[in-house]
């Protein structure tokens, strides 16, 4: 009983390094067929349409709610110190240095990852990409690799684009909500945040956040069972595996760069 | 040539020979590896033993440059059409011709038309491969598989799943294309009748091995009843209608 369990843990691990490895030499292998992709814009910008205009919506929302919610909580907190002038300092900083990448990844990771892997898994099933290697035309370059550049190209915009209305929106529940002074809230919002210790950390974890997601999403797409089954599966994995990955990865990120472990 | 999955062999030591400027149709009950042997042709799959040559070129030992170069000399006709669903019915077709060659838009347009023309559906150019009816998504993937004028052209089940009309004008096809384009065609297949019309020559196999070969002539008059019960659709015989299982009485006595 007891040696079954410890087989059982041995072939899970020896399953998930070689899956990773599968996975490193995909990457690898989409990377030699970049220079290729360069020469074709117009592919990366329909890429770009589909995994970054697309998303904005969600962004955009979810953006504006959390920046007023940031701000309603952090009034009813500050407002005992009778430091609530501070509000834009702390929704600010928030945003910048943590949930502006990770929601953005998360979002991206659920709109535009689940969708990346159910629209390669289709076109596996639908042999769509054995079509094409057999018309002498590599899928890796004309198909995964302008949705892997277009997902580390529109991580770091979207990410920007939260930032920017959940600002808005801390603003409008700041100044218009609890009355706080219209300057103070853009002077210290101005003054407390260093360019490069936050705005430039919290663009580069997305663009970290970015090419992981879209690289499980691809993967999981081109390695999905050609059945409904396991398309499904593999889009549910996308979403967990990605999702899982920015919060790993945001720890990670953030220990690097702002603490001392 | 060997080729298996795993511990499972799907060929075991198969020889063939595909002769030029003819249609070699590959025959055999569902399950025995007929599209594989297609893809082990086309070089999206490699055999474990032996070797598979087109023109002189061992496949497997092309560089993936050359190998790339041999396929503009393939054309493939997919199970499924595998037409590109975000692109319509003409850019289907120019796909291959955009790729691979630097023609002006207006030449791309006219070889497009003559492709679709080939097919009976240069009225059909604007369509989204969605609004195609299965038979016309068939057509229009072989007008996209000879787009690049091929040498060779493999047709994977291109019957399958298709109504009296839409079957007669693929069988025509094939035959009328592999004539006037000078094409070598190899047609793998289970639809015996169709297939046996067109075919020069046909090679049967089952369980991994070439069960059998010759003419469409040479195998309705052949005396094997493995052939016979495959060509004739003959329920029992050597391949058994029953799976095997206990008898009948048996099961149904048993508690």
């Amino acid at each position: 009983m007891i040696i079954n369990r410890i087989q059982m843990l041995g072939q899970s691990v020896l399953s998930t390094v070689s899956r990773l490895g599968q996975a490193s030499v995909f990457l690898y292998q989409i990377i030699l067929t970049m220079p290729g992709v360069f020469l074709r814009p117009a592919l990366i910008i329909k890429q770009l349409h589909s995994t970054g205009v697309q998303t904005l919506i969600i962004i955009l929302v979810a953006g504006g709610f959390i920046g007023m919610v940031l701000a309603l909580q952090s009034y009813y907190v500050l407002v005992d110190f009778g430091a609530e002038d501070s509000i834009s300092q702390m929704v600010v900083l928030s945003l910048m240095r943590e949930l502006g990448p990770v929601i953005t990844g998360l979002l991206f990771a659920g709109r535009a990852g689940s969708a990346l892997t159910a629209e390669i898994g289709l076109m596996k099933s639908t042999e769509q990409l054995s079509g094409m290697e057999m018309m002498a035309i590599d899928p890796m370059q004309r198909v995964l690799a302008p949705r892997i550049l277009s997902g580390f190209l529109a991580m770091p915009l979207l990410t920007a684009v939260f930032m920017a209305v959940g600002v808005l929106g801390a603003y409008v529940v700041s100044v218009h909500g609890f009355g706080i002074f219209e300057g103070v809230f853009w002077s210290l919002a101005q003054t407390k945040v260093d360019f490069y210790t936050d705005l430039m950390n919290g663009m580069i974890k997305s663009v970290v956040f970015g090419l992981v997601i879209v690289w499980i999403a691809v993967f999981e797409g081109y390695d999905s069972m050609p059945t409904s089954e396991g398309l499904g599966q593999a889009t549910t994995r996308t979403v967990v595996h990605g999702s899982l990955a920015v919060l790993g990865l945001d720890f990670l990120l953030t220990a690097l760069m702002y603490g001392d472990i | 040539m060997s080729f298996g999955w795993g511990s499972r062999k799907i060929f075991n030591n198969i020889s063939l020979d595909i002769p030029r400027g003819k249609v070699t149709a590959i025959m055999g009950p569902s399950g025995t590896g007929k599209t594989t042997l297609l893809k082990l042709i086309g070089g999206q799959l490699t055999p474990s033993q032996g070797s598979i040559e087109m023109d002189g070129n061992n496949v497997h030992q092309l560089s993936r440059k050359d190998l790339y170069q041999l396929r503009k000399r393939m054309g493939m006709l997919f199970q499924s059409g595998a037409l590109l669903t975000d692109i319509n019915v003409f850019d289907n077709i120019a796909y291959p011709i955009r790729e691979h060659t630097d023609l002006d838009e207006s030449l791309v347009r006219s070889l497009v038309l003559m492709k679709l023309n080939a097919v009976g559906l240069r009225g059909a150019r604007d369509l989204m491969p969605a609004e195609l009816s299965g038979g016309m998504a068939r057509r229009v993937a072989m007008a996209r598989a000879i787009a690049l004028d091929p040498v060779m052209v493999m047709y994977d089940e291109p019957f399958t799943g298709q109504d009296p009309i839409s079957m007669g004008v693929l069988v025509n096809l094939i035959r009328s294309m592999n004539k006037s384009l000078h094409l070598t065609s190899i047609v793998v297949s289970h639809d015996v009748p169709e297939t046996m019309s067109i075919s020069d020559y046909i090679y049967l196999i089952s369980g991994g091995t070439v069960v059998a070969k010759g003419t469409p002539d040479e195998l309705r008059n052949s005396s094997d009843p493995w052939v016979q019960q495959f060509i004739e659709g003959q329920s029992d015989g050597p391949v058994p209608f029953h799976y095997a299982a206990s008898p009948l009485m048996q099961d149904l006595l048993q508690e």
